[in-house]
């Protein structure tokens, strides 16, 4: 049961410090529709001032009343004499709310104004994008967020840059979200950028890598397909293109990239989920990318972040043939996961794309490979398929933590091997 | 001659996975789900005129309790080029698995007693979450979807259930419970979403059966 929207939703109802001692939340399940109308009725008692928090809908799934101290005894004599069965799921909501306001209390006397955000949720864009101008605010000296392009619906892509000073520093790019029905990468990426940030000064790892280095963040890679994950389809995976002479919108942003491009481990016709795309970088939300990098010239290693698989790897995966540095490679992505498996036991697999999950053409990692980013990694997050793109919000702060030590180890090993 | 794989290569996955559905398929209901948690041991050998045979020495966990595991020895034969001939899977349990007899009871009750057929959609929600009640709901289309997860599979496909799109209960005259389900199955290889509808059967004593199941259109805004 959800604490947050208790309070919410209490504290939207009085405007003033209204007292709630000995009110109840009841849990109701009708068993037939004659009892879902009894509900309704009872709804609609005006002297009762009852309110349901989750409606009776059809028989046999629960429905939640809040009952105010003085009906209490009303309510539970019409429901046990039409013998609907219920169960006191909140005894006392006064002492609920006493309990939450500590908890809130105390969490905005340890941190700041980033803490109101909850990392726990997953979130719109909308508020993701307002959260970042939160951080840049919070760590001015730190944080800044640039524009690197728009998407194909006019949205614009955001990056966090993560500096201390310097000119032109060697860099480290992280994106998630470039798949947009993947919500747990976005949500990890904006724990890992606040952790980045509230880091620095206090973590002797990422103090040394940003004392040496800039970190570029882009959490929503693909805004226009999370923006239709939101409105219309959950499973959106592609960006939202119209492609000529097709009724199917969208392009692979992760089989687009110059890399192997075209090849048969990626589509020709716009209706498949891997579809290539008309020309390498023909997607804005991969060319912005792409300029970005090559414009820079000093990044030393890119951080693509999926999910889901549990799986860290890096290239080839337009080809079978070993990469040249695939020891160096291997061996960092084999600590990676050992530091990540350490911290809750989640076991990941690891090793080049196209021997661990698939061959797959014209993806990010080796076109940045291939462009001289040594150090190219993909990470494929929780979980291995229970829940999948669907990963319940309860994961994200573990996803995420397990993940930063994994992703540190990368850094460090970038910022101790520079080339 | 059998050559012995690595773990993580991705056809021993693939393999490794369609032998978990297959036994959950056999072995689970709305009260036990069983799912992958590691493969041991993976070798393959080429059979000529026949196909190729995977050998896996695998983990299973119970969705329900991680800390529950098994061991499991499974072969999965995927057959030369018939494309529409599902692969033979064969496999043992080494050990005991909980028994859910009461938790069944429960839920069949439950459902039995329902003046009203159940009918729900979006299982899990876009947040992962899945209410209690219909957790064992969840967990049967887990199990039966090993049933046409396992009869589509082939070396170049890994698929799981995505989501529960939509699931109504059909009441039945006898003493079995019927459930028509659609569910989104998601395909790891070509990364299709592919709507699937299926009939499913479930008793206590006499598990969980695919009656009838067809693949569904995409809709044009999908």
């Amino acid at each position: 049961m959800k604490i947050l929207p208790v309070f919410a939703t209490l504290v939207a109802a009085a405007c003033s410090e209204q007292l709630f001692v000995g009110d109840q939340v009841l849990r109701i399940t009708a068993s037939d529709e004659l009892q879902i109308t009894l509900l309704r009725v009872l709804g609609e008692q005006a002297e009762l001032q009852v309110d349901f928090w989750r409606h009776p809908t059809s028989p046999g799934l629960p429905a939640d009343l809040w009952v105010p101290f003085p009906s209490l005894q009303a309510v539970k004599i019409f429901l046990e004499s039409n013998s609907i069965s219920y169960s006191i799921m909140i005894e006392d909501v006064q002492e609920l709310l006493d309990e939450e306001k500590k908890t809130m209390t105390r969490s905005r006397r340890i941190q700041r104004s980033t803490s109101m955000f909850d990392f726990a949720s997953y979130h719109t864009l909308d508020e993701i994008y307002d959260w970042m101008d939160m951080l840049v605010d919070d760590h001015p000296s730190l944080v800044s967020k640039i524009q690197i392009g728009q998407s194909y619906e006019n949205r614009p892509l955001y990056v966090l840059k993560f500096s201390t000073g310097g000119s032109n520093r060697s860099a480290i790019w992280l994106d998630t979200g470039i798949h947009s029905r993947e919500w747990i990468t976005q949500a990890t990426g904006i724990w890992t950028a606040n952790r980045i940030a509230e880091g620095y000064g206090q973590d002797p790892s990422i103090t040394a890598i940003l004392d040496s280095m800039d970190i570029f963040f882009e959490i929503v890679t693909n805004p226009d397909g999370f923006a239709f994950t939101h409105s219309s389809n959950r499973m959106w995976r592609k960006t939202r293109s119209i492609n000529a002479g097709s009724h199917c919108v969208g392009v692979d942003p992760n089989r687009n990239w110059d890399a192997g491009f075209g090849g048969s481990s990626s589509s020709s016709n716009p209706c498949s989920e891997v579809y290539r795309g008309p020309y390498v970088h023909s997607e804005s939300e991969v060319k912005a990318i792409v300029d970005f990098i090559l414009g820079h010239g000093n990044v030393k290693s890119v951080i693509s972040i999926h999910s889901y698989s549990q799986m860290l790897l890096f290239p080839y995966g337009y080809k079978k043939a070993t990469a040249p540095d695939y020891e160096e490679l291997n061996e960092l992505a084999k600590k990676a996961v050992t530091d990540l498996a350490a911290v809750y036991g989640t076991q990941y697999t690891y090793g080049s794309v196209a021997d661990t999950i698939y061959m797959a053409d014209g993806t990010t990692i080796d076109w940045a490979y291939e462009n001289g980013v040594k150090y190219s990694f993909t990470f494929e997050l929780r979980d291995t398929g229970r829940y999948g793109f669907l990963l319940p919000s309860t994961q994200i702060i573990p996803t995420a933590t397990e993940t930063w030590p994994a992703l540190l180890d990368i850094m460090v090993h970038v910022l101790e091997h520079p080339y | 001659a059998a050559m012995e794989l690595p773990l993580s290569h991705r056809s021993v996955t693939r393999a490794a996975a369609l032998a978990a559905h297959c036994a959950c398929y056999q072995r689970g209901g709305p009260g036990r789900g069983l799912a992958l948690r590691a493969v041991r041991r993976a070798s393959r050998q080429d059979i000529d005129d026949v196909g190729r045979k995977y050998h896996l020495e695998l983990v299973l966990e119970d969705v329900l309790d991680k800390d529950s595991t098994v061991n499991c020895t499974a072969e999965v034969l995927y057959h030369l080029g018939h494309k529409n001939v599902a692969p033979d899977v064969q496999f043992t349990i080494e050990g005991e698995l909980k028994n859910t007899d009461e938790a069944d009871n429960i839920f069949y009750n439950r459902i039995k007693s329902l003046e009203i057929e159940l009918v729900a959609e979006n299982i899990p929600d876009s947040h992962g979450n899945i209410s209690p009640e219909m957790e064992p709901i969840h967990l049967l289309a887990w199990v039966a979807s090993g049933y046409v997860i396992w009869q589509n599979s082939t070396e170049k496909t890994k698929f799981q259930l995505a989501q529960i799109k939509h699931v109504k209960q059909v009441k039945r005259s006898d003493e079995y419970l019927e459930f028509d389900y659609v569910i989104l199955l998601h395909e790891m290889v070509s990364q299709e979403i592919i709507p699937w509808q299926m009939t499913v059967l479930w008793h206590p004593q006499h598990g969980v059966q695919v009656t009838q199941d067809s693949r569904q259109l995409k809709h044009a805004s999908e």
